[in-house]
Order: C-alpha cells, then sequence, then structure tokens
C-alpha cells in the first residue's frame, strides 16, 4: 500500500489526479468544520482533512511523517478530542448565532485578504522552479534519512522536546488534580439529610423514567399517582439535547380504558 | 505537477483554519481549527523540503506534531478545568478579566 502511495508520488499523472480528487474534498471537509453545528460532526471532518494530509505526505516522499500522522494525529490527538467531547457533553456553545455585531463579515473579509497575500507569497516563494524532489535525500530510505538528521543536527531541540512533553504530562495533571475543600458527606449524612430536609418526596431517591408511564424507556418521564408527568425522573443531559418524548399519551386521563368483547 | 499547489492548498487550510478561530464559539472545536492550522503549517514544510529535495522540512514538520501534541494535551486539560468550575465550553463565557 504504501509502496504503490510512494509510486504514485513519484509519476506526474497520478500524483495530479490524486492531487485534484483530495484536495477539493479536504477543503470542502476543513469549510465544513466551520459550518456544522455539532461539535461531533466537526472533529469527523477533521480527521478526514488529517488523513488527506497523510496521503500527501505520502505522496511527497515523506512515508515516515505521513504514518506519524496517522498515528499521532487521528490516532491519539483526535482520540483525546473525542474524549472530551464526551466529557463536556452538549450545551449552548454549539450554536451558530453570531454574538458579536458584524464579526462574520469581518472575519470573512480579513480571511480572503490573509488568503490571498499568503498564496501570493508561496506562489514566489518556489521562485517558478520545478520542485528537485526528495528521492536522492530518500536514497538510503525516508526514516535513516530523517534519523541521521535527529540525532546529529537536531539532537539538542530533540532532548528539549522531550523536557516539553515531560512539562506537559505534568502541566495537565496538575490542572486535572482536584483538591476536595469540604470532607465527603458519608452515606448516613446523606440519608439524615434527605429525611430531615423540607419535603420528604425524594426520601426514597429520584423516580425512575418510564415505569408508570406504560413505557420502560429513558426518554419518557415516570407518572405521578395523579397521573402528571414527573420531570425529575429524566436525565438533565437528555433535557438539554431536548430528547425527552411527550408523556402525555401515557397520561391517565389520556388512557382508552374502554374493553372490547370479543365474540 | 507542480509542486506549488501543495503550497496553495496549505495556505487555503491555514485560512480556513483561522476563521474558525475567530467564528466559532465551542473552545473545543475552537482548539480543533488551531489544529488545522498546525497540519497546514505542516504540509507546507513538506513540500518545501521535496522543493528544495533537503529533509531538514520533513524533520521540521516532526517537531511541530511534537509540540502540537504537547499542546493539545495542556489546552484540553485548560477546556476541562474551565468547564468544571463555569459549566461551560463557550469561550464568550469565560470573561472574568473583563470586569
Amino acid at each position: 500500500m504504501i509502496d504503490l502511495a510512494i509510486q504514485v508520488g513519484q509519476t506526474a499523472k497520478p500524483e495530479a489526479t490524486l492531487f485534484w480528487i483530495l484536495a477539493p474534498l479536504s477543503v470542502a471537509a476543513a469549510l465544513g468544520m466551520l459550518l456544522v453545528k455539532k461539535a461531533v460532526h466537526s472533529a469527523i471532518l477533521m480527521a478526514f482533512v488529517m488523513i488527506a494530509l497523510a496521503v500527501f505526505y505520502i505522496a511527497q516522499g515523506a512515508p515516515f511523517l505521513g504514518i506519524v500522522q496517522i498515528v499521532v494525529y487521528t490516532g491519539a490527538v483526535m482520540m483525546l478530542f473525542l474524549f472530551i467531547l464526551m466529557l463536556v457533553g452538549v450545551d449552548s456553545s454549539d450554536s451558530l448565532t453570531e454574538t458579536i455585531k458584524g464579526l462574520r463579515p469581518t472575519a470573512i473579509t480579513a480571511a480572503v485578504g490573509f488568503g490571498g497575500l499568503m498564496i501570493s507569497l508561496l506562489g514566489r516563494a518556489t521562485l517558478g522552479r520545478n520542485a528537485v524532489g526528495v528521492e536522492a535525500a530518500n536514497a538510503e530510505g525516508n526514516v535513516q534519512g530523517i534519523a541521521s538528521l535527529l540525532f546529529s543536527t537536531y539532537v539538542w531541540p530533540f532532548e528539549v522536546v522531550s523536557a516539553l512533553l515531560i512539562t506537559a504530562a505534568l502541566g495537565s495533571m496538575v490542572l486535572a488534580h482536584h483538591h476536595r475543600i469540604q470532607t465527603r458527606p458519608t452515606q448516613r449524612e446523606l440519608s439524615i439529610q434527605r429525611f430531615r430536609s423540607g419535603s420528604l418526596a425524594n426520601a426514597a431517591g429520584l423516580p425512575a423514567p418510564g415505569v408508570f408511564a406504560r413505557h420502560n424507556a429513558v426518554d419518557v418521564p415516570a407518572l405521578l399517582p395523579d397521573g402528571t408527568a414527573a420531570a425529575a425522573s429524566i436525565n438533565a443531559s437528555l433535557k438539554a439535547r431536548g430528547d425527552v418524548l411527550n408523556s402525555s399519551a401515557f397520561e391517565l386521563g389520556n388512557i382508552d380504558t374502554s374493553v372490547e368483547e370479543e365474540k | 505537477m507542480n509542486a506549488a499547489n501543495y503550497l496553495y492548498l496549505s495556505a487555503l487550510l491555514f485560512t480556513i483554519g483561522a476563521v474558525g478561530v475567530v467564528i466559532r464559539r465551542n473552545a473545543i472545536v475552537v482548539f480543533m481549527c488551531i489544529e488545522l492550522m498546525l497540519n497546514a503549517a505542516n504540509l507546507s514544510f513538506v513540500t518545501f523540503s521535496r522543493i528544495n529535495g533537503d529533509l531538514n522540512g520533513q524533520v521540521i514538520a516532526f517537531f511541530t506534531m511534537v509540540v502540537a501534541a504537547c499542546e493539545v494535551v495542556v489546552g484540553l486539560a485548560i477546556i476541562v478545568t474551565i468547564y468544571r468550575s463555569r459549566r461551560s465550553a463557550s469561550i464568550d463565557d469565560a470573561s472574568l478579566l473583563k470586569r
């Protein structure tokens, strides 16, 4: 597979085909990242852009970086993003409404100017000459070439980077550390608190969803003895997502209790 | 094929990432847009390495990846810490210094 990709990269025509298929797709995915509402969908589009970039790396004679891109970015970094998305959950920050007046037109105008400047400058940076290609530098193999540079010219930055990695790991541990201000209440204290509080409604715990609603789904509120829906029985995050089923069909007054006799 | 096309693609992706940082409000999406900008810069490093026939660009791109990984770890830890105290991942809500 990688050999095939390297061969594709070395010949002119297939590489152009690869580029003109993948480049518009990755630009579309990047634009989609800005336009989709849910953060999870953005994460999936981001993973697509990263994989497309890995293919471009392999096509340009950097198979080591292409593999590292897939393993580190799509494998580790995107998984981290998805974990945090699961932890943080869904909230109002997903909405696409503009909070600062005139921000969007300004941002898009500035981006068009900036992008035009970058494209014109980068076009000049190649000086109009053809690419030398990394075939000569990769003669002993791409990994060997990078290793000999990394452990000779760049050995000092390499060591500094290891210190940076350790610092980052320590820093995130310090940030994630959580100091408890009060002592954790014991079960006995919690129980006493439940019975001494104003109402005894929650003394036996919150009602489970669906139990008295003739329905066993978690998105149906339980019914109280008088036939009304118990709002406390639904998980708050289900409510925030708007995934709650209307229980009025199951309420006592609306149930058809007539019995049809069979002959 | 002209290698400059890759540079144009990387400029485009970088610009899209910059717009995302400005217009999105969810801190995690903003962070992903920063990753997109880093990735775009990496693509131009690899392309310059090919244009010059020299592996130095690829080594720099490798270092960028390591730094990006560190940045993600610390940044996400900060987002989780802010979420824990303010119950919100919106960057508009973290405006304590304004008052």
